[in-house]
């Protein structure tokens, strides 16, 4: 934040504090305003307060909570910019989705009628300032083509996606930590070359072939696994099954990037002082490996386990389309092919809302592993 | 160039890589057949028959001559893309460096942060759901992406720069930051960009690839190889050469470019090391 806007910061705390009613007469006179109000007028307040006036109060905090503070004012700013891009974005779209839905022979009064009903006949502003307050309760609208609640249709697609990408970084999680532990500590051996070979072959690998030719030999071959589809959660262990070649494949890539993240870290800790006192007031290896690099080498790999998280949410798309999983993806193309563009607004939203919160979660948990990071942002 | 081709990494990605740029290259002038005929005679005939070196597909075209043609998408796809983001990222870097911790800087990174949240296959999503899906919004998708990167790139290797004594000196001869951002410090980041921008060319390989498979990349009639791929989905069973031979394209491309990059970095400066946020 710059100290022009803790001018404004100032100038706006005035104007809210010192004559809220002023304000509030202004906003009212249009519609958009009085539903932003209506819906969050405490909440309205307080990101005011949080967006411009933490530079005033952040010196007299403690660090870890000034910090935080920080992280989360650009937080907000990031999630309020991006809703501004994605529905700026969309609403570039030429055509109009009330005559889409209704084909080519409607009558005018009727294709005026349905624009109303979709909230399509107010200004853009007030249309903005509608989707993001619903985005905050959770209501995403109402798809175009279903007539259903867009929030009930990424509730159900939810319940694959997120399990398929936790599934994912665990597995790349599990794979990649001894596989780059030991390539760092065996530095030069057969191991270390071994693994960085294979991590060089995981990276070139596009997922969705690998999952193609998973598909071939588990699948087709071998009959242990199937095709794809997805049987429900009502037998967890099937469904567990269902996800396990997609989750392999989404974790192949990431975990040779963890790995080699991983080895490189461990490899620059391994070389600091110390761990050099360590080693000479008695420690063994193992425990130095433990006690001291370890811990001081996860710092860069949690962030590129946070990076991970939105690469798998993505990738996560094009995997359920090799294994036509019903999870967001397919939600995605499904709605691309039928023109709902506010089904595809919500779920690149919800996308950009998960990636943006993970990281601000990385972030945190960086401060706590290392206090150094706190002092600056 | 010596040192170049003594490095065993660069060479053998330098190898790879080029066995695919001339396949593409030499499909502009010849390929072993005709690309966009249907031959149902041939059709689905094994690697290493009579006259297809690499079988053919459903449509009995020769899968040599498409992956041949395919090598031209993905190399455009990625170079384009790569292009966009070096000539859009790297002085806006620069710019972001010269000016550091002003207004101009923090809104460049911001920006930047917020790019970064959009991982590229949510921007070719939505750009593909306004304007349609084909390879030049697919090209535009990855590009965008490829923007923050080289800003970030950009900008913490000229911070270093700018406290140097050479910058100091230009700036008492009364250069102003413009003209020291590309006299003295665009010259040495150079070789940071090159590194960075082999790999970001080999992601923009398996982006598009991706990309197509789902239908958002290049659309028929051009050949992809990331819809080749998905075309082979269904006759896996019975065709499996018209999945692996395609994927293994994709995988030697990207894998000499990762090569290629590993072992420019080495020769370039053995200290450099990859920034990190």
């Amino acid at each position: 934040m710059c100290y022009k806007c803790v001018d404004i910061a100032s100038w706006v705390q005035g104007g809210w504090r010192g004559q809220p009613g002023a304000a509030r007469r202004i906003a009212k006179e249009t519609r958009g305003w009085t539903i932003w109000l209506q819906a969050s007028s405490q909440g309205t307040e307080i990101l005011c307060i949080l967006l411009f006036t933490s530079r005033a109060l952040l010196p007299n905090l403690r660090p870890m909570l000034r910090y935080t503070l920080s992280r989360l004012q650009s937080l907000i700013l990031s999630l309020i910019v991006a809703s501004i891009v994605i529905f700026a974005t969309v609403e570039v779209v030429p055509g109009d989705p009330a005559s889409f839905m209704l084909g080519m022979n409607a009558q005018p009064d009727t294709i005026a009628a349905l624009r109303e009903q979709l909230g399509l006949d107010v200004p853009l502003w007030q249309r903005y300032l509608h989707w993001a307050t619903g985005l905050l309760g959770g209501d995403f609208g109402t798809s175009y083509t279903y007539r259903t609640p867009i929030s009930e249709m990424i509730g159900d697609r939810l319940w694959i996606s997120l399990p398929l990408a936790i599934y994912a970084l665990t597995l790349s999680t599990l794979i990649a930590f001894p596989a780059g532990i030991l390539a760092a500590t065996r530095r030069g051996s057969a191991t270390d070359v071994g693994v960085m070979g294979i991590t060089q072959l995981g990276v070139a690998i596009p997922n969705f072939w690998f999952a193609m030719l998973m598909v071939l030999v588990f699948a087709i071959n071998l009959r242990w696994f199937s095709a794809g589809g997805f049987p429900g959660w009502e037998d967890p262990l099937l469904a567990m099954k269902a996800l396990t070649l997609p989750a392999i494949a989404l974790a192949l890539p990431q975990a040779s990037i963890l790995a080699r993240v991983m080895r490189s870290a461990l490899l620059d800790t391994l070389s600091e002082d110390y761990v050099r006192t360590a080693r000479a007031k008695g420690l063994t290896r193992r425990q130095t490996l433990w006690r001291h690099a370890l811990r001081n080498a996860l710092i860069p790999v949690l962030t590129i386990i946070g990076l991970q998280f939105s690469f798998l949410m993505a990738g996560a798309i094009i995997i359920e389309n090799v294994f036509f999983l019903p999870g967001l993806g397919r939600l995605v193309f499904q709605a691309i092919s039928q023109r709902d563009l506010i089904v595809v607004e919500s779920v690149v939203m919800l996308l950009v809302f998960a990636v943006i919160i993970v990281n601000f979660a990385v972030d945190i948990a960086y401060a706590i592993v290392d206090p150094r990071l706190r002092g600056n942002r | 160039m010596r040192a170049l081709l003594t490095n065993r990494n660069f060479a053998i990605g330098l190898l790879l890589t080029s066995v695919f740029v001339a396949g593409a290259l030499i499909s502009f002038l010849w390929t072993p057949h005709d690309t966009s005929g249907v031959d149902i005679a041939n059709k689905l005939k094994k690697p290493l028959s009579e006259g297809y070196l690499l079988g053919t597909d459903h449509f009995g075209r020769d899968i040599l001559s498409m992956i041949m043609v395919g090598a031209r998408t993905s190399i455009a796809v990625a170079v384009v893309a790569v292009g966009i983001g070096i000539v859009i990222g790297v002085p806006l870097g620069l710019a972001a460096a010269a000016s550091q911790g002003s207004l101009m800087d923090e809104i460049i990174m911001r920006s930047n942060d917020l790019v970064f949240a959009f991982p590229s296959l949510v921007i070719a999503i939505l750009i593909t759901a306004i304007f349609g899906p084909s390879a030049v919004n697919a090209i535009i998708a990855i590009g965008i992406f490829n923007v923050p990167v080289f800003a970030r790139l950009t900008r913490g290797a000229a911070l270093s720069l700018w406290k140097r004594d050479y910058v100091l000196s230009a700036q008492v001869a009364g250069k102003g930051p413009a003209r020291i951002s590309f006299e003295h410090i665009l010259p040495n980041v150079t070789n940071l960009l090159i590194v960075q921008g082999t790999i970001q060319f080999s992601l923009g390989i398996l982006a598009e690839a991706g990309l197509s498979y789902v239908g958002l990349g290049a659309q028929p009639p051009i050949p992809s190889w990331g819809r080749m791929l998905a075309e082979s989905q269904t006759m896996i069973s019975f065709a499996p050469h018209m999945a692996l031979l395609p994927g293994l394209a994709i995988v030697f491309t990207v894998l000499g470019l990762n090569l290629m990059g590993d072992g420019l970095r080495d020769i370039f400066d053995p200290r450099i090391r990859r920034e990190k946020r």
